[in-house]
């Protein structure tokens, strides 16, 4: 029983841990469906991570956090369509920009309010997003093998979780059957068509762009208020890079990004909870395990496991004929 | 017909960008309730009012200059190498094996074989993203992305588990033994009488990074590879009828970016800590990015770009020393440099192109 319910608290270190993973990655999904490239997921995270957590520590108020993290990533959002979209710029460099102007920004900002060496003041009761107990979780969980799975597993994450998890076939059932979706993977792979159909490149293009924010945002704001209790520097320590991976992993597709997050959220919690892994002589060293998801996708990239082809227009700022 | 004049744009536009990107800097520091004047009297007084400033900003400069030759060398072939920072930790490993593992007589031999490994360990990094980008198209951004982690987890592996000396809880490798010393610019310039700081740790690799100037310089314009690389990147169609391989251009381009970036551990890790530690880099990878685009990817361009950045980085520490602003500052400078200088290069662009036709109009 005891390796049992281990298992279920690795599994249940793993959906938090896949959770801000899934939110960007599915942030990005939307944003290099419709051709834009975006390495600013990990700036965009980090942003909403910080104004979501000061936000909540002022006001007490963890919904007006999220939305202050929200718009922070917007606002970063907005910069990259600008940069990429309006100005037509090198979305790449873009994306790098991002990523420091909110590495240098937050840090900025945060000494400056908070005077606590870049981090904001822990988060109490109110100030966060608490765990939801699913009904009888507590009754249920004396049941073997399903009780844990139900009171340990599913239930006891906070909200974004699940509303992490139901943006998988929200984001499947947008992108491939509705005629918005339709058009944003079309943007993404031939903007002249869609530009010859009387349909906005533009338009399109912002719109994903600011979907991708505000999930970059909801990100965030489970990192600073969810995950853990305020913002801290740099702290999403790569993740935006790691959804990224997942997404390439995932080949540019919803349900296959979710699974590419639980693996990644999953080689997270291993690595939190074992460290190095003894496996009879040879041991793994936890820098392996934090390696891995990045191995796993040049592996994927190189297309010795299925080729990664990604939307053909992404990346190239689409110029009107004229 | 070009739409403007050449000075505008290699003069007139980076320094368009870098005024914007300066006023911007300016009202972050308003912003947080400093003065802006002071800030910078701060950081030019901290940087460049003392041979000690001077050692400091010339050793990061040094840092950027290789780094941002790495970018630069990339950008000529239209390759986005994102990679330096990784590419130098692994300079960093080859550095650290050669000095620790071979006893050296002088530090002039030394100095060789560490810029040899330097160069051998960051090229062989930026080698697999080239040929996956050369032979399979995998994107190269994202491959050297992630080789960065990589890097970062290998290093992390190697300083904790294999090359700590025992009884040391710090991940660090052991200090180089003093016969591989680099002389400092203090013992550089006391013989012939010029009192230069002996804190500072700007070092005889300044030299080497301004040979390296001259020769990338050279290698671009002046060698039949160069002429390949450039003809590469402006337009790849152009090139393959020409007869230029893009496999080719692509994996020798990377691999010469991924050199030169490596050889900056010969100015961190040799020059500087005369040890490997964790994050000997310290970003200076991707301060090559902002360089080389406000260079203009020529070698001239990143030197001045690499002086400048040295200059924002001791100010920036002195700032965080005497103020109330924190280091970050320069990661914000930094950041609204590449945005303006890189992404947003159309934006200055634009409305100059239209004022030099409407001028041209004019005179006509």
């Amino acid at each position: 029983m005891d390796s049992f319910l281990t298992l279920i608290q690795v599994l249940d270190s793993t959906v938090r841990l896949a959770t801000p993973l899934l939110l960007a990655c599915l942030a990005g999904l939307y944003s290099e469906r419709a051709g834009i490239f975006d390495i600013g997921l990990e700036g965009k995270m980090l942003m909403a991570a910080f104004f979501s957590a000061a936000v909540a520590a002022v006001t007490g108020s963890v919904w007006l956090g999220l939305l202050a993290g929200i718009a922070a990533s917007l606002v970063l959002s907005a910069l990259h369509g600008l940069a990429s979209i309006t100005f037509r710029g090198n979305q790449l460099i873009s994306g790098v920009a991002i990523n420091f102007l909110a590495a240098g920004l937050t840090v900025l900002i945060a000494q400056d309010w908070f005077q606590q060496g870049g981090r904001t003041p822990s988060l109490f009761a109110g100030g966060r997003f608490e765990p939801i107990t699913f009904p009888f979780a507590e009754t249920l969980s004396g049941v073997p093998i399903i009780g844990p799975i139900y009171s340990e597993l599913l239930s006891g994450h906070s909200i974004l979780v699940y509303v992490a998890f139901l943006m998988v076939p929200a984001t499947w059932w947008v992108l491939f059957r509705t005629r918005f979706g339709l058009r944003l993977r079309a943007v993404g792979e031939n903007p002249a068509a869609v530009d010859t159909a009387g349909v906005s490149v533009v338009g399109l293009r912002y719109a994903a762009v600011a979907i991708c924010g505000v999930l970059c945002g909801i990100a965030g704001a489970y990192l600073a208020t969810g995950l853990q209790a305020g913002f801290v520097k740099d702290m999403t320590a790569g993740r935006g890079f790691i959804a990224l991976a997942a997404l390439i992993f995932a080949k540019w597709r919803p349900w296959h990004a979710m699974w590419a997050c639980l693996l990644f959220g999953l080689l997270q919690a291993v690595a939190l909870r074992f460290q190095n892994i003894d496996l009879g002589g040879i041991v793994i060293p936890v820098q392996a395990m934090d390696a891995l998801p990045y191995i796993l996708t040049v592996v994927i990239l190189a297309g010795f496991v299925g080729k990664a082809i990604p939307p053909k227009a992404g990346g190239e700022p689409y110029i009107k004929e004229r | 017909m070009d739409k403007m004049p050449k000075w505008a744009d290699v003069i007139l536009i980076p320094l368009i960008s870098l005024i914007l990107a300066a006023i911007l800097s300016t009202l972050v520091i308003l912003a947080i309730g400093e003065n802006p004047v002071e800030a910078v009297n701060l950081m030019v007084t901290g940087a460049l009012g003392s041979t000690y400033g001077w050692g400091y900003t010339l050793y990061y400069a040094t840092n950027f200059m290789f780094t941002g030759l790495a970018v630069a060398v990339a950008f000529h072939a239209r390759l986005f190498n994102i990679g330096g920072e990784g590419q130098a930790m692994l300079g960093g490993l080859g550095v650290a094996m050669v000095c620790l593992y071979v006893p050296w007589p002088h530090w002039s031999i030394a100095l060789l074989a560490a810029m040899a490994a330097a160069m051998l360990f960051g090229a062989a990094w930026a080698a697999i993203p080239a040929y996956l980008q050369a032979k399979r198209g995998s994107h190269i951004v994202i491959t050297t992305i992630m080789f960065n982690f990589i890097a970062a987890a290998l290093l992390n592996y190697m300083l904790v588990i294999v090359m700590r000396p025992a009884g040391s809880q710090d991940p660090a490798t052991a200090r180089f033994p003093e016969a591989v010393h680099l002389p400092t610019l203090h013992e550089m310039l006391a013989p012939i009488g010029i009192n230069f700081s002996k804190a500072a740790p700007a070092n005889i690799s300044l030299i080497v990074a301004l040979l390296a100037c001259v020769v990338v310089w050279a290698l671009i314009w002046r060698t039949r590879l160069g002429y390949e690389i450039r003809a590469y990147g402006h337009s790849e169609t152009g090139a393959v009828y020409a007869g230029i391989s893009p496999v080719r251009i692509t994996i020798v381009a990377m691999l010469i970016s991924g050199a030169l970036a490596g050889l900056m551990a010969i100015n961190n890790v040799m020059g500087e800590a005369e040890r490997l530690v964790l994050n000997s880099t310290e970003g200076a990878g991707f301060i090559g990015i902002a360089v080389a685009l406000m260079g203009r990817s020529h070698p001239f361009g990143v030197f001045l770009a690499a002086i400048l950045f040295g200059f924002l980085y001791q100010g920036g520490a002195e700032l965080a020393l005497w103020t109330s602003i924190p280091r970050e500052l320069i990661v914000v400078i930094q950041a609204l440099v590449i945005l303006f200088t890189g992404a947003l290069d159309n934006m200055v662009r634009m409305p100059l192109e239209k004022l030099f036709l409407a001028l041209r109009k004019e005179a006509n």
